[in-house]
């Protein structure tokens, strides 16, 4: 009984990342009707950037993972908002041109580090204290998945501020219900584009890094931001577009569910995979019930 | 356009206006004049192109053809560059931000420039006191109120405002008239209105739009006449 | 595939031929001369004993090397594959990530009754097109449900636990992650004697002349002009009296039909079904490249992007594993080894400036050469 604390935790701890990855996608899509391909390789570009950053520090004290994510969210944050400016504004009027054009760059930016790292991972240095574990009454707990929880909820609160509280927040939240009428009130909503692609950039190079130290036993490769990307997308979907609040709740559904039937099922006899199966069939089923996901605006 | 030139007699000009919706021909060559000061009222029956008008004014259906607000050549110009000339538009269905209370909606009307929140709270008192209030829980009158509050933050010498009374019950109408008629000193208004009375009280003058093209422009007194009204719109005054 | 109604339909086709939708004209008999030269050039390439330096995407230089011909007819089921795909998303607007389900069931689902039941041919090509047909029907009617996004969504959930199903190889059916190598045992001689390299590359050609016919045919029809008018204006199209969802099921039907056949095809030719191969995401995105490259809703189009891209993938791929390329200066080395990048690039280069694809540029270039002829003819 006791892994099944150690397996809650573990789930809740992906489920933040999910979280990190869904919340821009989802204010993306909720803003633009962009529905972003490229996020996934925000996410592996933030993880190299860790890498990259963290084989130059000592990595005596903790706090040096603080310039390591500042590294990773930093890198995330400025090739999504490259991206918004170049690719995506070009295309403005044209959702499926955007769209498409967010495979290509997944597609050339992937290929790249296919090319210059082939597939095999490389391995980011880290702190001792986020390999540890914690033990705590019965249950040892990775330090790594308390990392993973602890962003994702002060990722969350900052962002329920931001959109609250700040005016860019609150232009972001009008134009995800009328974008002629920002427009019509005399406020550039490109402004707004480009923040909502930073932001959500950003978020997703923290997720990369964190996926990569909590999840992946420190590995980076260049095929990790996509396979994390479909479940980002699930997740998105199921919490519904557009609603920072759905994402949050759809990432703690979709992650626990991926990890109690992965544990429970074993893994023996065709079932290895039943777990991301089941995860899809959940998406199926929201889908179908309520097609905007569980707390999406009506189309 | 040079610097130095005197304000312009009128304060929104379209000339040979052409706009399409959905592939369909909506407005086929308007050519209109709004004098500066005071209400314009545009008329005409249903599906003539009047908020489509409106809307090609300040670019939000592509226009073709020649506009002119406040004397800048803004066709082709971004809705948000055309609105921060000066313009004020309370579109046909208020579109108020249902999931942003009041006050937030207030707040994006904000220019940066002197925000006049007495003046709107003057005018519609209870925006006050709901101003925490999610505007998609108000009621049409509450929002429509709205609507115009947030137009009137600012100094705006043009608004354009698109049924200010459609569906409201008489007690809002009279209030939303009674605003208009306080700010109508201060501004240029064009005004799409099908409500008659609410013209004739209102309104200095009226253009007519039929079928895509203006049919008749003049002072709103004539509408006194019953059988020019039923010409032009169709309906008994 | 047709879709009939009697009366009431020939009054509602005449009130949608009043205002025809905007597609491809009937080709013009320079367009069909030109068709028929190029199906005949294609057809004499195992002929072709001569040799070609530089250009050839195979190993060897020479024209009817094996090396040429998987390639091409590589070429010729994806450009299938491919027009199947424009019917879906180039003709009837829907963008869909799934097509690849049926590609991956009709590679492995023909392996699997070939190659682990031990059936005859035709009975397991028959009952896989019909079960596939089955599955598109059924899946179909659930992804359409959704609308735009949702659709897409759920279309890539689907591929995607297609995906899944088969890595997890139930009853050691699909091979897992290895793939499923096809048995030849009950394949006829021809497939897979000593000449079956030129027989498949026939096989593969003549597959996608069939498939190009048919999708001519059905875009062309009355199916097809209400697919236009879906894609243009759906609302419209339901006032105008049609009722989208049985057409827009119809044109999923024909799409994960050909997609199918196509899977099985390629197995034919490449004789392994391998979960990455034929049923992941790469794949997905490979032929919504081809399609866009081409330029969707032309037919043509996508049959030349197929070709195009696979030439080049494969081009590059032997570029990359010649021996003089581990020598290459870096900032030329690591692009150009996966051809991902430089097809991401092209793609991302065609939607910003060119997104009729090639056969955009091609109007383009025909518009002004027409000019240029009006130009210099006297008044």
């Amino acid at each position: 009984m006791s892994t099944f604390v150690a397996i809650t935790i573990s789930g809740l701890a992906l489920g933040a990342v999910y979280f990190l990855v869904a919340s821009g996608l989802s204010l993306i899509y909720g803003l633009m009707d962009v529905l972003n391909f490229a996020h996934g390789v925000f996410l592996t570009l933030g993880a190299y950037a860790g890498w990259a950053v963290a084989a130059h520090l000592p990595q005596q004290h903790w706090a040096v993972f603080l310039v390591t994510a500042a590294a990773a969210t930093a890198t995330g944050a400025v090739v999504a908002t490259a991206t918004e400016l170049l690719l995506i504004r070009p295309l403005y009027g044209n959702p499926v041109g955007q769209i498409l054009v967010t495979i290509g760059l997944d597609l050339a930016l992937v290929g790249l580090l296919l090319g210059g790292f082939g597939s095999d991972s490389r391995s980011i240095q880290v702190p001792g204290w986020l390999t540890a574990v914690t033990t705590i009454g019965p249950e040892r707990i990775p330090n790594g998945d308390f990392a993973a929880l602890g962003t994702g909820l002060a990722v969350l609160g900052a962002l329920t501020w931001f959109l609250s509280r700040t005016r860019y927040g609150i232009i972001i939240r009008a134009g995800a219900e009328n974008r002629d009428m920002v427009r019509a009130l005399g406020i550039d909503v490109g402004r707004a584009f480009t923040v909502v692609f930073a932001v959500g950039g950003a978020a997703a190079g923290l997720a990369g890094l964190l996926n990569s130290v909590a999840f992946s036993s420190g590995l980076v490769s260049p095929l990790q931001g996509d396979q994390m990307l479909i479940f980002a997308f699930i997740v998105v979907v199921i919490g519904g577009l557009g609603s920072i609040f759905g994402a949050a709740i759809a990432a703690m559904l979709v992650s626990l569910v991926q990890v109690y039937v992965t544990f429970y099922a074993g893994s023996g006899g065709g079932l290895a995979q039943l777990g991301n199966m089941s995860v899809v069939l959940v998406l199926a089923i929201v889908l179908l019930a309520r097609p905007r996901g569980l707390l999406g605006r009506a189309a | 356009m040079t610097s130095g030139q005197p304000q312009p007699a009128h304060a929104v000009e379209a000339i040979g206006l052409h706009a399409s919706i959905a592939g369909s021909h909506v407005l086929q060559g308007v050519d209109l004049r709004v004098p500066a000061g005071g209400v314009t009222a545009l008329l005409g029956r249903n599906g003539v192109g009047k908020t489509t008008t409106l809307r090609s004014l300040i670019g939000l259906v592509p226009p073709s053809g020649t506009v002119r607000v406040l004397g800048r050549d803004v066709a082709g110009w971004p809705v948000h560059r055309i609105i921060q000339l000066g313009v004020g538009y309370v579109p046909e269905d208020r579109e108020v931000f249902s999931r942003l209370t009041v006050r937030d909606n207030l707040r994006l009307a904000e220019t940066g420039r002197e925000m006049n929140y007495d003046r709107v709270y003057d005018l519609f008192p209870e925006l006050k006191q709901r101003s925490r209030q999610l505007a998609g829980t108000l009621s049409g009158g509450q929002q429509q109120m709205l609507a115009i509050g947030r137009v009137l933050l600012a100094d705006r010498p043009v608004l354009l405002i698109d049924e200010p009374t459609k569906g409201l019950s008489p007690k809002f109408v009279s209030e939303v008239v009674d605003a208009l008629e306080r700010v109508r000193e201060a501004a240029t208004i064009l005004m799409v209105e099908q409500n008659v009375h609410v013209v004739r009280r209102l309104a200095r003058q009226v253009i007519v739009l039929d079928r895509g093209r203006v049919v008749h422009a003049g002072q709103a007194a004539e509408l006194a006449d019953e059988n020019l009204v039923r010409r032009l719109l169709g309906v008994s005054a | 595939m047709t879709v009939t109604g009697g009366s009431g339909m020939t009054g509602i086709v005449d009130r949608l031929k009043q205002r025809p939708p905007a597609g491809p004209p009937a080709a013009p008999r320079s367009r069909r001369v030109a068709a028929a030269a190029l199906i005949a050039v294609f057809a004499l390439i195992p002929f072709a004993g001569f040799t070609v330096p530089w250009v050839l995407p195979g190993p060897a230089d020479i024209v009817n090397s094996t090396g040429t011909l998987d390639v091409l007819g590589l070429g010729f089921v994806f450009a299938a594959v491919a027009l199947g795909y424009d019917v879906l998303f180039g003709f009837t607007g829907l963008l869909s990530f799934g097509q690849v389900l049926y590609f991956a069931f009709g590679a492995y689902g023909l392996d699997i009754t070939l190659s682990v039941w031990n059936w005859p041919l035709l009975p397991a090509i028959g009952a896989t097109l019909a079960a596939g047909l089955v599955l598109a029907l059924v899946l179909g009617a659930i992804s359409l449900r959704g609308r735009g996004i949702a659709f897409a969504m759920v279309t890539l959930a689907f591929a995607q636990a297609g995906y899944y199903l088969i890595e997890d190889n139930p009853h050691s059916l699909t091979g897992g992650d290895t793939g499923l190598v096809m048995s030849t045992g009950r394949l006829p001689e021809m497939l897979v004697g000593v000449a079956s390299t030129r027989n498949l590359y026939w096989l593969a050609l003549v597959f996608l002349i069939l498939v190009y016919a048919l999708v001519s045919l059905v875009t062309r029809s009355q199916t097809g002009a209400v697919w236009l008018a879906i894609r243009d204006n759906e609302r419209r199209a339901e006032v105008l009296g049609f009722r989208p969802l049985r057409f827009k099921l119809a044109s999923f039907a024909v799409s994960s039909l050909i997609a199918t056949a196509g899977g099985m095809v390629y197995l034919l030719l490449v004789g392994t079904a391998s979960p990455d191969s034929v049923a992941s995401t790469t794949v997905t995105v490979s032929i919504l490249v081809m399609v866009v490259l081409g330029g969707a809703g032309t037919r043509w189009g996508a049959v030349a992007g197929a070709m195009v891209y696979v030439y080049l993938q494969q081009y590059l791929l032997k570029v990359a594993a010649e021996p003089s390329f581990a020598t290459w200066p870096a900032v030329f080395r690591v692009p150009l080894s996966q051809p991902d990048f430089l097809l991401g690039v092209i793609f991302v280069l065609f939607i910003l400036f060119a997104p009729g694809g090639l056969s955009g540029l091609a109007s383009r270039v025909a518009g002004l050469a027409a000019a240029g002829r009006s130009r210099k003819e006297p008044r």
